[in-house]
């Protein structure tokens, strides 16, 4: 029984994926698009140099910046990140405080161009969607 | 996966890198009569050393693929009392560590009576055996019904060649076992789950003499058990079936176990007929309406989901249930993005069997795929 839900997957198959882009806030995982939070919390956590580097080139730097501020959490962010940001130790603390401390505990996420909002509660987004909404 | 490998130096598949345990084979055989002629057979001057009235030492008897009582243990010690042992005996911290292994194959529903193989040996080295220990799911905070044995979740982070400051993530997170094992080789680690009282650590409690969850069970609580709190991203609740990532995110390894519908639901977004039972479920802030998600979606979705949001060279590493009287390995899903690296069986049952999977993104990805 179970092989035969396999067997039909093929690569570029025929399943009809529901993609619906415009409908989703742009949300990643390190905090864009926040708004509202009514409790937020600062953990401490080590600073990683390499690994805070590594995420500057994937995050985008002016949603970061925009959370952070929303969260009175910029920290002197600049708006672009600096040239040589990598051997930067003061910046990439900075950065590793909005990234990896500042956690949103009770608040929503709000879509920018919709107007739904993603509710998070005890630090975890429910980024769920009825029927009707997808 | 019988982890007699131990005293085979090269293996087959990279997993031996994780249990390698090096021991000095002092006998063996494929009965007791052989292993004790074998021990005899091998040189006193090689074990001597090792036996001195200085010296304290135990022995370690141990059976894979069964459970030997306490009593039978002992017996199998007792069995090689015949050995110039002449140090005393500490089971605490000893000098030197004797290991007595039987191998009763790697079938759990075909365990012969006696052993396959016996090895006795003295132990030199340890690949990560304790690590699966101090793992082990019995002493964690924070498990399901299906939470992944500690072991198997190393084997896949190993096969995911997941390494520090990678960022890892599991779209299938439930309790999060296998983000333990890869935040323990350095990787910061995030992951999704349709089950709002999962996630939360809500609801009834799957350990035994425990009716309900306890207050701080989830994800960041397990983590912290294990001192890899700081390797915590994000945990979300969602459809794996829908794409909330911006375009661009890129994880260095996905690496998770898709629900099957068999142990634990099968559920996404969708259906309305669903609609009350949700309600019943009385989720806080938002009703999710699940609807049963056919095994192939599942894995279609993730495959398509693995050749757009992996870095190049990036791995996914998932387990595939197989009917086995139907198996071949055409059933293997594949995209065009994703090169399969290996395919390990695990047996379940008679008939049944999950194929650990593991694929690598050689291409980037075009949305017409």
């Amino acid at each position: 029984m179970l092989t035969s839900h396999v067997r039909g997957v093929r690569p570029g198959g025929g399943f009809p994926l529901r993609i619906e882009l415009e409908h989703y806030p742009r949300y990643s995982p390190y905090g864009y698009g926040l708004a509202q939070a009514s409790e937020v919390k600062v953990n401490n956590v080590d600073f990683n140099q390499e690994f805070t580097a590594r995420m500057i080139p994937k995050v985008e730097w002016g949603a970061l910046v925009e959370a952070a501020e929303s969260l009175g959490h910029r920290s002197d962010l600049p708006s672009e990140p600096i040239p040589d940001y990598g051997s930067n130790e003061d910046f990439l603390r900075k950065v590793h405080h909005v990234l990896m401390e500042v956690e949103v505990i009770e608040g929503v996420l709000k879509c920018p161009d919709t107007g739904r909002e993603f509710p998070i509660t005890k630090g975890i987004p429910n980024m769920l969607l009825s029927e009707e909404e997808t | 996966m019988t982890p007699v490998h131990v005293f085979h130096v090269q293996g087959n598949f990279n997993y031996f890198d994780i249990f390698r345990s090096i021991f000095e084979l002092w006998g063996n055989g494929i009965s007791v009569e052989e292993l004790h002629a074998s021990l005899k057979k091998y040189p006193v001057e090689k074990m001597e050393p090792y036996l001195q009235s200085n010296f304290t030492y135990k022995i370690k008897v141990h059976a894979f693929n069964k459970t030997l009582t306490q009593q039978e243990k002992i017996e199998r010690i007792d069995s090689v009392e015949f050995l110039p042992f002449k140090g005393k005996v500490n089971l605490k911290n000893p000098d030197h560590n004797f290991w007595y292994l039987e191998d009763y194959g790697t079938d759990p529903n075909n365990i012969p009576e006696h052993p396959l193989h016996l090895y006795f040996g003295r132990w030199i080295a340890n690949g990560q055996r304790d690590l699966i220990e101090s793992y082990s799911v019995k002493r964690r905070h924070f498990i399901g019904n299906t939470s992944m044995d500690a072991c198997l979740a190393f084997i896949m982070a190993n096969h995911g060649r997941v390494k520090t400051n990678d960022i890892v993530f599991d779209p299938f997170v439930g309790t999060g076992g296998l983000l333990i094992a890869s935040a323990h080789f350095g990787a910061y680690v995030c992951g999704t789950d349709i089950d709002y009282n999962t996630v939360h650590g809500l609801g009834k409690a799957s350990r035994k003499n425990q009716k309900w969850r306890g207050p701080d069970e989830n994800i960041r609580a397990n983590l912290r058990q294990y001192g890899l709190e700081n390797y915590y991203l994000d945990i979300l609740i969602s459809d794996a079936s829908k794409p909330i990532w911006r375009k661009g995110m890129q994880f260095d390894a996905i690496i998770t176990d898709p629900p099957y519908g068999i142990r634990e639901a099968t559920r996404r977004t969708g259906s309305q007929k669903e609609m009350t039972k949700a309600a019943e479920r009385g989720t806080e802030n938002h009703i999710s309406i699940s609807s049963n998600y056919h095994l192939s979606d599942i894995l279609f979705d993730l495959l398509k989901f693995a050749a757009e949001y992996l870095v190049i060279r990036g791995r996914l590493v998932y387990w595939l249930p197989v009917y086995k009287p139907e198996y071949t390995e055409e059933i293997i899903p594949r995209h065009p993005c994703l090169k399969l690296i290996s395919n390990c069986e695990q047996m379940l049952s008679s008939h049944t069997s999950r194929h650990l999977i593991t694929m690598e993104k050689v291409k980037e990805f075009e949305s017409q795929h």
